[in-house]
């Protein structure tokens, strides 16, 4: 099991590839019975068009483990993925590759306020809610004059 | 009652057909509207509008795919299949969300009406949120569960057009003239999306939706103080002038569109993907 787990860790996201599905929050179950391997996962996005690569890449990794020799990958809905199952290591790793993580808490009325992850500054502006994935908003930093991108918060209170 | 798995159906017909009903409704809409949206691809009025409604529209093609997968989960046909190989007559869809996005053609002289796309879009993502929030208590427990998913990315679009809205009846002049006519050309078959279709009675029967009356109030109420924001008058009743497109009647709009989206799909229906 501790095998299965160490190999999920080195699938990265295709589109962030500094982060991994574990620091991400979508592995939500791994079960081993008679050499099949059963993997969860919880999409980030219903429509993210990285999922079937995930897949793929899940199926992969265990396939190629001594004594798996059948490997199913399920997507589930139930739970929902939610932003805060990102790590902390997760959240390092985003800032590393230049995305925001996302905000912990928003504000009363929603609103977020992200730290820009090259300076660190919280003198920044979001430019575009919406961003180049489904996951992403688009930021500018008015401290260092750097664009950046900030993953949105995704929570069950919305 | 409560129906956790889709095997469980086998030994219920009626409230079955009822499911199956209201997941095609579901899946049309969101697939058809995420297709008008996807010809907007590149005439948005700027690029980070481009950027924000093709977000948007994947966003709702995913809802409208997963929807599919609900249903083929229950043995109604391959999900592929059910996005592109039905016929008009099939479809469920409101007619209002199949309307082309105003005159010529994404390639060739597009001539699209924004203001038409920020109400259509703006009174239907609204009308989704209060669907998606009655869906929440579904009886049939792996519909629920996509509901609360749905709502966060949901969440977003709605904040996004109506924004829009509120800014560009404000805006006063052209703007606002434009819109005002937007408005009333939508209201024109609004009552179509808010519709259940024929088996509506028995949806709500099965505890699987609240009823359209209900739905009704809820989303006049959650417009009224945009509307009373915006200065503009909110109608009571809508209509249905060209007919309801969850009884299976449809305009040309949706054929020619039908052709469009699954050209390449009848080239080859076995091809993996």
């Amino acid at each position: 099991m501790e095998k299965l787990t160490a190999a999920l860790a080195a699938v990265k996201d295709p589109e962030i590839d500094s982060i991994s599905i574990v620091e991400l929050g979508m592995v939500e179950n791994i079960q081993f019975a008679d050499g099949e391997a059963m993997v969860k996962l919880l999409p980030t996005f219903i429509g993210c068009p990285a999922l079937d690569i995930i897949r793929q890449r899940v199926e992969q990794v265990l396939s190629d483990l001594e004594g798996v020799e059948q490997v199913t990958v399920e997507f589930i809905h139930h739970p929902p993925w939610t932003s805060d199952r990102i790590t902390e290591q997760g959240r390092e790793k985003l800032k590393q590759f230049g995305i925001a993580p996302p905000p912990k808490q928003t504000g009363p009325n929603g609103e977020w306020q992200v730290e820009c992850p090259y300076c660190q500054s919280s003198y920044t502006l979001m430019e575009n809610i919406f961003g180049p994935t489904a996951c992403r908003s688009i930021f500018y930093c008015k401290q260092c004059k750097n664009p950046f991108e900030a993953l949105k918060p995704i929570s069950i209170w919305m | 009652m409560m129906v956790t798995k889709p095997e469980e159906l086998h030994q219920l017909p009626a409230y079955k057909e009822a499911l199956v009903e209201l997941l095609f409704q579901l899946a049309d809409d969101d697939f058809i509207i995420a297709y008008r949206g996807s010809e907007w691809l590149g005439l948005a009025p700027h690029i980070e509008e481009d950027v924000a409604f093709s977000s948007i529209t994947q966003d709702t093609m995913g809802h409208a795919a997963m929807y599919y997968q609900l249903l083929e989960d229950i043995g109604i046909g391959n999900a592929n299949d059910l996005a592109h190989g039905r016929t008009a007559a099939e479809r469920r869809n409101a007619i209002l969300l199949e309307e082309v996005n105003g005159p010529g053609h994404y390639l060739h002289e597009p001539q699209y009406d924004w203001a038409f796309a920020v109400v259509r879009n703006y009174f239907y993502a609204q009308a989704k949120k209060v669907r998606i929030d009655s869906l929440k208590n579904c009886s049939y427990k792996p519909l629920a569960q996509v509901a609360v998913k749905v709502n966060m990315e949901l969440y977003y679009h709605l904040m996004h057009w109506r924004t829009w809205f509120v800014q560009l009846v404000n805006a006063g002049g052209e703007a606002r003239e434009r819109m005002r006519k937007a408005v009333e050309k939508v209201f024109d078959d609004f009552a179509g999306v808010l519709s259940l279709g024929e088996k509506g009675e028995k949806m709500v029967e099965c505890g699987l939706i609240d009823s359209e009356e209900v739905l009704k109030a809820r989303w006049l109420q959650a417009v009224k103080p945009v509307f009373e924001q915006t200065n503009l008058e909110l109608p009571s009743e809508f209509q249905m002038k060209r007919g309801n497109g969850r009884n299976g009647e449809h305009t040309a709009d949706l054929i020619e569109a039908l052709a469009t989206l699954s050209e390449v799909y009848r080239m080859d229906p076995l091809a993996i993907w």
